[in-house]
């Protein structure tokens, strides 16, 4: 801890305070609507970011579906679902930008954010470092309730009119001129302001994850002591705090855009959709680190309890996130190669990004080092570990081929971007979250899960995905643009599978449930460490679940620490 | 052990205003989308969300100036509200490289693609920029002014000084006050309108949000001169005085960069008003 007060300093507990009593948790309403507590708030974020997923994962199943062969099918009857009695054609078109739109907004700002840092970010943070709570609490729970806020602003979107018809199509990028006169109506607004909103949700969240993480250590608990998942939400919180504010300062720009008159990106004043793209992108590059990050955190732990050694490379790990995260700021463009950037320009940007492959190879190296020789147990989560480790691998080989500016020529906006980044965020990022759900659940719930229904949802879900995303790459390559609900005859194999891809993944999840369902009902009560010997992080210390307010006497790290 | 705490970190009670100011918030931004399209609704569902917000400001920071007073505010305490102040401020800054960068782009690279431009900055359709060595230096040597009073007064309150603190304190709010109403001046007899060409949108909206900054930080300020009547701060415990300081500073530092860039560069050589 930076300072320690002496006692005399401290005179006012056990004032008029009731939570001087800590261990008589609050009623119901008061517990979940008005909590400062961090793992109450990490539950909420939990059950929030499931939620949405079901409503983004509905989206994508609604996508697949109508991609499932060529011609137009099903469009008809989702635009009905909006609100439409008699959609024409445009409309019917309409929906299928709203439906690319929801499913990409959600899934990145309120499906994986919420579940990897307001989630798992809330409850183990100051489990490992041996803090009480959060160093805010309050702002801890406007976070989430901004976040939720947001999710409300964009689901009623979908329902007021924007451009041809129901709903705002403009993409998550929200690319100018498409959100300006493109889109006249509501809609965008609403979903524009559902980003103001969720964005100042992280803002206040990456505070106080930095001031906690900083500030909170337990006594004797160094920078380079620390656990590789406290790291991973430090450099998630860096990136989340310098680059949300530039995304907050373009969307901006489009809301006036769009209703005062002002011409940021319109030609007709000067103004220049591209200037939009660059402002977007050096908040939309960190971003896609900001998912990751945490879930190369998540890995790390795993992957040394399972092997019940200390990860290779400790300092190594932490300064490759740092690494990734401080050269994740000058890569942005590599996004934009096909707007008019000039040679130079791309060669700068193609270098740049080519470098980041250093320092993520550093952090694949290191799991797979860390496993060799160790005395390996393949309990869920490591499978899930190990599943992320080769997914995660495929999309950023694919990377490595989309950051050259040539490439990406021809490859820009097809299905080879769409295979890429799913295998980095819904197969890598996705696949780090049930491997943190499966090593925690138990932490969390006080319930073990089943071991047999957790590897048979690995195998269905590992079978799934890569049905649905590597044919993708092949649809690519043959040139198959993103983002269109219809598509040339030569296109039609590979889309079958991929959409039977969807349904097994979709039975997975049935699988999860169940096994939730399981643990809730005829689990086994967890112990405190219930993965023995090569968990050695402090919330292995305390019970499962552990009290309502732990570590009311810090935990003290001795010198040989652990990792 | 349980019921007793042997730290010095503050564990809160549960509260309402985090959800309330969240939903106000929603209600601000929904209401606002929905009178920008001309919905009769709209208006007055911004103006419940506004001040929805703004109470749950005042509730919410009262609380804190409470919990300080009851000692909840140990050292340890004292430096999270000091990271979390920095660290606010590093995201504001990165709002303003936001604005910045738009002006640069426009300035450094204007489009030659409309006749309003014409390849030139500031824009062809503008006639006329504002003199930067009239009332703009004037609000500069405002602003450096009131960073000079607002150390006077934190002076002051270190050294048990209260009376030199309540004359810095007035002073600093007084030439803020200034700063704005001389703003608000300059904006109504500008020659060039909000909007219609890349130098309207990007002075009004750079130097129309540092205002909105320099309106938060005087009643940041204001707040703790009243507190300063109320018998509140010490010399050795008075970060709500600091914070508020730390704040002028910040938006201090952003008008040198407006002032140089967009009011002295962005018009060098071009007909003043």
């Amino acid at each position: 801890m930076a300072t320690t007060a002496p006692p005399e300093s401290f005179p006012a507990h056990g004032d008029a305070h009731d939570h001087a009593d800590h261990d008589h948790k609050p009623s119901f309403f008061a517990r979940w609507f008005m909590s400062t507590n961090h793992k109450d708030i990490g539950t909420l974020y939990l059950i929030f970011a499931i939620c949405a997923g079901i409503i983004g994962g509905a989206f994508s199943g609604m996508m697949r579906l109508e991609l499932a062969e060529p011609g137009i099918q099903y469009l008809d009857t989702f635009t009905k679902l909006f609100g439409v009695a008699n959609p024409d054609f445009n409309q019917t078109l309409h929906t299928w930008n709203v439906l690319i739109t929801a499913h990409g907004l959600i899934m990145v700002f309120f499906m994986v954010m919420p579940a990897i840092i307001g989630g798992f970010g809330n409850w183990f943070v100051p489990l490992m470092i041996g803090a009480p709570d959060m160093a805010f609490p309050r702002m801890n729970n406007v976070s989430f309730w901004l976040t939720v806020s947001g999710f409300c602003s964009l689901l009623m979107s979908a329902f007021l009119p924007g451009g041809l018809g129901i709903g705002s199509g403009v993409g998550w990028t929200v690319y100018a001129p498409l959100s300006t006169y493109g889109s006249q109506g509501p809609s965008t607004d609403f979903a524009i302001f559902s980003l103001h909103l969720a964005g100042a949700a992280s803002i206040m969240g990456a505070i106080n994850f930095i001031t906690t993480i900083f500030n909170m250590r337990a006594p004797g608990m160094t920078m380079h002591k620390m656990p590789l998942f406290v790291w991973s939400v430090l450099v998630t919180a860096f990136l989340l705090l310098l680059a949300l504010p530039v995304l907050a300062a373009a969307i901006t720009m489009l809301i006036t855009d769009r209703n005062f008159g002002t011409t940021f990106f319109d030609p007709a004043g000067g103004g220049d959709p591209v200037l939009y793209q660059h402002l977007f992108w050096f908040f939309g590059h960190p971003e896609v680190y900001i998912m990751i990050l945490p879930g190369f955190g998540i890995i790390s732990q795993i992957v040394s309890t399972f092997s019940k050694k200390p990860v290779f490379g400790y300092l190594g790990m932490a300064y490759a996130m740092v690494a990734i995260g401080v050269v994740g700021f000058i890569v942005w463009a590599h996004h934009m190669y096909t707007t008019g950037l000039t040679v130079n320009t791309k060669m700068y940007f193609t270098a740049a990004t080519m470098v980041i492959a250093v320092p993520t190879g550093i952090k694949i190296f290191s799991w797979i080092a860390t496993m060799w020789g160790g005395s390996l147990e393949f309990k869920s989560p490591l499978v899930w570990a190990i599943g992320f480790i080769f997914l995660f691998t495929v999309g950023g080989v694919t990377g490595v081929v989309l950051a050259n500016g040539g490439v990406d020529d021809v490859l820009h906006d097809t299905y080879y971007v769409v295979a890429h980044f799913h295998y980095v965020l819904s197969l890598g990022a996705v696949t780090a979250l049930f491997a943190g759900f499966y090593y925690w659940f138990p932490k969390m719930s006080g319930r073990m899960h089943s071991e047999f229904l957790s590897h048979v949802h690995f195998w269905i879900f590992f079978v799934g995905v890569n049905m649905i995303f590597f044919p993708q790459h092949f649809l690519g390559l043959q040139g198959m643009p993103r983002r269109y609900p219809d598509y040339a005859e030569a296109y039609a194999h590979w889309n079958e599978i991929s959409s039977i891809g969807y349904a097994v993944m979709a039975f997975s999840l049935i699988v999860w449930f169940v096994n939730i369902i399981y643990a809730f009902t005829a689990g086994k009560k967890a112990e405190g460490n219930y993965w023995g010997e090569g968990a050695t992080t402090l919330e292995w210390t305390l019970s499962s679940p552990p009290p309502y307010h732990q570590f009311e006497t810090l935990p003290v790290i001795e010198d040989a620490g652990h990792h | 052990m349980a019921g007793t705490k042997n730290h010095d970190y503050h564990i809160l009670p549960p509260d309402i205003w985090p959800i309330v100011g969240a939903f106000t918030a929603l209600a601000m931004t929904s209401g606002m989308a929905l009178w920008m399209h001309d919905n009769p609704a709209g208006k007055y569902i911004m103006l419940i969300g506004v001040a929805g917000l703004a109470l749950t400001f005042f509730s919410w920071f009262s609380n804190i100036v409470k919990e300080a007073h009851e000692g909840h505010h140990t050292p340890v305490v004292q430096l999270h509200l000091r990271y979390g102040m920095i660290l606010f401020i590093a995201s504001e800054v990165m709002f303003f490289v936001g604005w910045f960068w738009a002006f640069f782009d426009f300035s450094l690279f204007p489009s030659d693609l409309t006749e309003v431009v014409g390849g030139q900055f500031p824009p062809k359709a503008i006639e006329a920029v504002l003199d930067p060595f009239d009332l703009p230096l004037l609000n500069t040597l405002i602003l450096l002014c009131s960073g000079t009073t607002v150390t006077w007064a934190h002076h002051c309150l270190i050294h048990g000084d209260r009376d030199g603190l309540k004359k810095g304190l007035w002073l600093t709010v007084l030439l803020g006050l200034t700063f704005t109403a001389i703003q608000a001046y300059e904006y109504a007899h500008a020659p060039f309108p909000f909007g219609e060409n890349t130098y309207g949108s990007a002075f009004y909206m750079a130097t129309g949000f540092h205002g909105f900054h320099v309106i938060v930080g005087t009643i940041f300020l204001i707040v703790c001169l009243k507190r300063v009547y109320n018998g509140d701060f010490t010399p050795r415990h008075h970060f709500g005085f600091e914070a508020a300081a730390w704040y002028w500073h910040f938006v201090d530092v952003v008008w040198l960069f407006l002032f140089v860039c967009i009011y002295v560069w962005g018009g060098w050589g071009y007909p003043i008003h």
